[in-house]
């Protein structure tokens, strides 16, 4: 293994750039032309947590898949970089992106069965990982799996290593998948919904050790959710997608305090809360357009209160604050000066 | 008076359910509800919380006796279900309903929305054509759906249309109970909020009973009125929702809570996290079910099964060391 490819000379290399910096990011149906994702622009830096929330139709699995270079083939990428230490994925090819995932990025899912092998022992394909990425003998790889099992808090490390994914728990294949991560040494982890799976005691344990690792490893970490009190658990900064926009991109303190597009408002007052008075929910009527059947102008604007003539153009991201923007007509600055 | 005698009531309930095993000698028994105690009021939501495997499911559908149980009895407003023939428990059996968490699975993907709704009504010989017609455009409206859904088919609505649907089909016999599972669950948080709102005006408009099985704590302290802790086929802890919440006495409900995403992000810290995993439900247990996850475990509770006992500030609770008050208090310890 070259030393070039080490994870701290690829941050020399890039030149402080951040881990991950989406620009224009627009995604369209390969058969209709109708854009799916629709120019998402944002950052992740190395020891940060940004957390994309939506609710299903917003787009925020899309975007996952499209950073890891995993879209289905009836979507594909219309424009837009996507640059992970600087260099744009988005223009390799599927070989080249290939081996930049593992190495420079990695995912873990929602239900981590449908990515581990079902056939090969659960340290196996740690080990494995950590041959053909590190360049590790046989033993040294089965050495460094069993620490790696021990440091994502898998109990009886060394018997589970030759477990089969079947006969771990959910919470344990969870483990496994982040045990595999770590292998590749990938600054950037993007989670996908990895707690909806499992119980909310198991849930705690997984979000603790993500935020452990995120400490201890500079790891970036893009964790997708629909879930708002994950999002104040863990976030830093949040992004809010609706319909496959982005409506809002805000530190996470911020977010909660003042929230400023309509939907991110809605959104905080549609969920029932485990603290404070039991008041009712405001619902949000209607649901999320479908692709294909999306309004003109802001997507959100049959379901806003607040729209009128203005929000049949599509209304631009602004800032309200220096890192706080939403993509709002009603909210914009300019409007709340005069 | 009636008023004062619990809806419904569970007794020492249980479930065992056998697998089969092919290339084994004897059956390992999976004891999914164990020896429970419950009982619901006339107007309360009950919420029955728990990790999966727990048992809240199949509690759920023994309360309804859509499964027979292997042991104890549910009266149901003084009637002992688990005694009733099959006629008696068809009559009795239109005053019970349940709502799934997936309505597209529970819906009859080639009825109408009509026919799904009104198949009651024939099955029980209950008005004629016009009639049920009328009742039919009346539950429509209750659940806020259009009239004009009636001749349509499940797959051309939405997920939150749906679960309006499997409410309209639930509400067709004017049920005074109904077992919510996972009712909201599957669904977005913004048409979540309609379906517990539409709930909770059922409720108010119509004097429901609920009994509420969710995995989704703030759902559940948000709709109910009491709420019972399940761990490994037993109930642990029912209190009055506030109290439960303020001040959770056994140290599975602790930690429970304990575990619940804060809501906002100035109240994170550092908690004290349960470890390991739900045991099997195969296991056979001496003592306490939570023995070998507690922070708090003594060598009595590893041969002593601690009994439902009253819980201090109103309620049940089935732990040793709350009954005898040497179990340390923390907000945010379990």
């Amino acid at each position: 293994m070259r030393a070039a490819d080490t994870a701290s000379a690829r941050d020399a290399a890039s030149g402080g750039a951040p881990l991950l910096e989406v620009v224009g990011l627009t995604t369209t149906l390969v058969a209709t032309g109708a854009s799916v994702l629709e120019d998402i622009a944002f950052t992740v830096e190395a020891g940060e947590t940004l957390c994309v929330v939506g609710e299903s139709g917003s787009g925020k699995s899309m975007l996952a898949l499209a950073i890891m270079g995993l879209l289905p083939p009836a979507i594909r990428i219309r424009r837009g970089e996507i640059r992970v230490h600087g260099e744009d994925l988005a223009r390799l090819s599927p070989a080249e992106w290939r081996a930049r995932r593992g190495r420079d990025l990695a995912m873990i899912f929602q239900e981590p069965m449908t990515a581990l092998n079902p056939v090969m022992r659960a340290g196996a394909q740690v080990a494995e990982v950590l041959r053909k990425r590190r360049g590790m003998t046989d033993d040294a790889a089965r050495g460094e799996a069993l620490r790696l099992f021990e440091r994502v808090g898998i109990p009886n490390a060394r018997a589970r290593l030759s477990a089969y994914p079947h006969e771990l728990s959910g919470g344990l294949r969870q483990r496994v998948m982040i045990a595999i991560a770590l292998a590749a040494e990938a600054r950037l982890l993007l989670a996908d919904e990895p707690t909806t799976a499992l119980d909310v005691t198991i849930q705690a344990q997984i979000l603790d050790l993500l935020n452990d690792l995120r400490r201890e490893r500079g790891l970036g970490l893009m964790l997708i959710t629909h879930d708002l009190g994950v999002v104040a658990e863990m976030a830093d900064r949040v992004l809010v997608l609706y319909a496959g926009r982005m409506a809002e991109l805000a530190p996470v303190a911020a977010l909660f305090d003042r929230p400023m597009h309509p939907y991110t408002r809605a959104l905080l007052a549609s969920i029932p809360t485990s603290e404070g008075p039991r008041t009712r929910l405001v619902a949000i009527d209607g649901a999320v357009p479908a692709v294909g059947a999306m309004p003109q102008g802001c997507r959100f604007r049959p379901r806003c209160p607040h729209a009128d003539a203005r929000c049949e153009a599509v209304p631009p991201l602004v800032a309200h604050e220096p890192r706080h923007h939403a993509a709002c007509w009603a909210t914009a600055p300019e409007d709340r000066a005069s | 008076m009636t008023s004062e005698a619990p809806l419904i009531e569970a007794r020492s309930l249980a479930k065992v359910f056998h697998r089969r095993r092919l290339f084994a000698a004897g059956a390992t028994g999976l004891r999914a509800v164990d020896d429970l105690d419950l009982a619901i009021h006339r107007g309360e939501t009950l919420g029955l919380v728990g990790e999966s495997g727990c048992g809240k499911t199949t509690t759920g559908r023994l309360l309804l006796r859509l499964i027979e149980p292997s042991a104890g009895r549910v009266m149901f407003d003084g009637h002992d279900l688990t005694s009733l023939d099959a006629s008696a428990m068809r009559r009795l059996r239109r005053r019970m309903q349940i709502v799934f968490q997936d309505p597209y699975g529970s819906l009859n993907p080639r009825m109408t929305v009509g026919e799904t709704i009104t198949e009651a009504f024939i099955i029980h010989g209950i008005g004629d054509r016009t009639e049920r017609q009328q009742r039919l455009n009346r539950l429509l409206d209750r659940v806020r759906m259009p009239r004009t859904a009636a001749s349509r088919y499940p797959h051309e609505f939405s997920g939150g249309q749906r679960q309006r649907i499997g409410i309209a089909r639930a509400l067709a016999l004017e049920p005074q109970f109904i077992v919510c599972d996972e009712a909201v669950s599957a669904l977005d948080v913004s048409v979540q909020a309609q379906i517990i709102n539409l709930l909770q005006d059922l409720q108010q408009d119509l004097g429901l009973t609920y009994l509420f099985i969710s995995h989704n704590l703030a759902v559940v302290r948000h709709i109910s009125t009491r709420i019972a802790v399940m761990y490994l086929g037993r109930i642990v802890e029912a209190a009055q929702t506030d109290a439960l919440f303020a001040h959770p006495e056994h140290p599975y409900t602790r930690a429970l809570l304990a575990s619940v995403p804060v809501t906002h992000p100035s109240h994170r810290g550092r908690r004290l996290r349960l470890e390991g995993d739900l045991p099997a439900a195969t296991a056979v247990v001496r003592g306490c079910r939570f023995a070998g996850r507690c922070p708090h475990v003594e060598d009595r509770c590893r041969s002593v099964d601690p009994e439902l006992a009253p819980r201090p500030g109103g309620g049940l609770v089935a732990c040793h060391r709350v009954a005898d008050r040497t179990l340390p208090w923390s907000a945010t310890h379990p």
